[in-house]
């Protein structure tokens, strides 16, 4: 089923800057999806458009078959929950609760709905034991699991995360790619803008590469990093172990491998194999 | 510091901020001039807290109490203010715009912004601007407002202003944490760059894999505490190790680690960069291969 569909959308920042020029797209359910690019391409503002923070100067957006254009925003987050890269954008309750329970609350859900939301949320993020805690007091890393935690706590079909990975250490990236991957499996289609290669190797299935307002790419995560020309173009480096894989594809390694365990298997293959290895 | 170099000495320096537990434990390390030594560790471990005490914010500014002593450019922090002992170390931090002065409108006016404060003179100024910025490669942006450059540029200018006083040693704290690819990348190469032309330089910094190609030294920080330091190579080697503590080695080092036994790779033949990674397998696949 198409969740978004996105048609020839164009969007100027105070009808000069061109940030969209005529980007068509299809989201559908249980997908992984990355949005990759430099910085000025077009990735965030996109992404926005997905649950109506923005609105296209000319195109449509249609989220479950519903024009953007004639829904409010906070209507379209039962659908589409934005997280955004800054999380003190984001945050503004003076507890961990509260702010998991605000978008609920906000809904007019029942109090043990909401409590039942909350508690869930809190859980799955493994904020356990920091319910109470103001969130500046969270470190940075955990304040991006905060702000997660409450657009999960609307359950919506699709998740936008703006850098979930910046300020992480390998710990948190770690908590990060594990949740992705648990959303994903419950059902949700999760977006996730990033720079860090590694993660969008590890966790997305399709990618998006956008430069200059445009779709320069839009193909399965292991096709795109065979195209290191492409990646190139747009100034961004694969993941060291493709660098690695392609550099020994003379060895009959596969140029598209994109994680350490799928290079560890290759090579392994290779020595089990007695018609290429002689041990 | 006498004739053997040593431009950081830090020793068994414990501190902690008013009404807290320690954050730091029995600190002890050495940087010795010229030296380009890497900080890592899982965050909250005190890589923040040590940079800060290297050029007295850590306690002149925050306070707390501490034991031990860190002398730096031959000045014991303790006896010294952060006026001067800015004069000898340069801090640098994550967010380049938590450094920028506000007032500037210009590039060369904000790198020679905290010079005017210390009263040079106008020539010395100008000198020590364009010097500065060359260094950075920011020549052609002289008359841009900081604000309108680009995170690299940003974060490149923030190194400019420390650089235009002549420091001895540059400190950063995570300085492309927040930047992009391409902000990472010259960020780093101005990094490297630096250290060529004799700059000892420390540095916080989670890009491992940029690390291994031009950190002499590592000093891993975890819970407060050094729990190895030494050699970069004989630090990012440790694959297990370090993921213990949450820190990701490089992706090459840490593929050694998985497949070390069947190949028979020993530790000290790990490659830690792309290239010697490139070299290794080639052989081992070249070599042996019918």
């Amino acid at each position: 089923m198409t969740l978004i569909q996105v048609e020839d959308v164009w969007f100027a920042y105070n009808h000069d800057v061109i940030a969209l020029k005529g980007v068509s797209l299809m989201i559908r359910e249980r997908e992984t999806i990355a949005l990759i690019g430099q910085n000025g391409g077009g990735k965030t503002t996109l992404a926005k458009h997905f649950n109506g923070l923005l609105k296209p100067t000319k195109g449509r957006v249609l989220v479950k078959g519903v024009d953007t254009k004639y829904v409010p925003a906070n209507r379209l987050a039962f659908a589409v929950g934005y997280v955004f890269q800054n999380p003190a954008h984001q945050m503004f309750s003076s507890t961990v609760r509260d702010e998991i329970s605000f978008g609920p609350k906000n809904a007019g859900m029942s109090h043990s709905e909401i409590e039942r939301r909350t508690e869930d949320a809190i859980e799955k993020v493994g904020l356990k034991g920091f319910e109470d805690v103001h969130p500046y007091d969270l470190d940075y890393g955990k304040q991006k699991l905060l702000t997660i935690a409450s657009v999960m706590a609307m359950n919506p079909e699709v998740y936008c995360l703006d850098e979930p990975t910046t300020g992480q250490d390998h710990r948190g990236r770690k908590m990060v790619a594990e949740l992705v991957r648990r959303l994903n499996a419950a059902g949700a289609t999760v977006i996730v803008i990033t720079h860090d290669m590694r993660f969008v190797a590890e966790v997305a299935r399709r990618v998006i590469l956008i430069a200059d307002g445009s779709i320069l790419a839009d193909m399965p995560t292991q096709e795109i990093f065979e195209r290191l020309d492409l990646l190139r173009s747009a100034q961004i480096r694969p993941p060291q172990i493709t660098e690695l894989a392609h550099a020994l594809e003379p060895f009959r390694i596969p140029p598209n491998l994109l994680t350490i365990s799928q290079m560890a298997d290759a090579l392994r293959g290779i020595l089990k194999d007695p018609q290429e290895f002689q041990h | 510091m006498g004739e053997d170099n040593t431009v950081v000495a830090v020793q068994d320096f414990t501190y902690a901020y008013p009404n807290h537990p320690p954050v730091l434990h029995g600190i002890r390390f050495e940087v010795k001039k010229g030296e380009m030594l890497g900080i890592i560790g899982p965050n909250g471990g005190g890589k923040s807290t040590l940079c800060k005490s290297l050029n007295g914010l850590v306690p002149h500014f925050y306070g707390g109490s501490i034991a031990g002593s860190v002398k730096v450019a031959g000045m014991d922090t303790m006896q010294h203010s952060v006026a001067e002992l800015s004069l000898k170390v340069g801090l640098v931090f994550q967010d380049p715009t938590n450094q920028f002065s506000g007032v500037s409108t210009r590039v060369d006016e904000e790198v020679a912004f905290g010079m005017s404060m210390m009263g040079y003179s106008r020539e010395v100024m100008q000198l020590r601007v364009e010097e500065a910025l060359q260094a950075v490669g920011l020549v052609n942006l002289e008359g841009r407002s900081p604000y309108e450059l680009s995170g690299g540029q940003q974060q490149r200018l923030a190194i400019a202003t420390v650089l235009a006083v002549r420091p001895d040693i540059i400190v950063m704290d995570e300085p492309t944490a927040q930047l992009d690819p391409i902000g990472k990348t010259e960020v780093l190469h101005t990094m490297r760059e630096l250290n060529r032309q004799g700059y000892t330089i420390i540095v916080a910094e989670h890009e491992i894999e940029a690390l291994a190609t031009f950190a002499d030294r590592i000093i891993v920080l975890n819970d407060g505490k050094i729990i190895a330091q030494g050699e970069a190579r004989r630090i990012l080697t440790k694959v297990k190790q370090l993921k213990e503590i949450g820190v990701d080695p490089p992706s090459v080092t840490e593929l050694c680690g998985i497949i070390s036994s069947d190949f028979r790779i020993n530790e000290e033949k790990f490659p830690i960069a792309l290239d010697e990674a490139v070299d290794l397998f080639s052989q081992i696949l070249g070599g042996r291969a019918k």
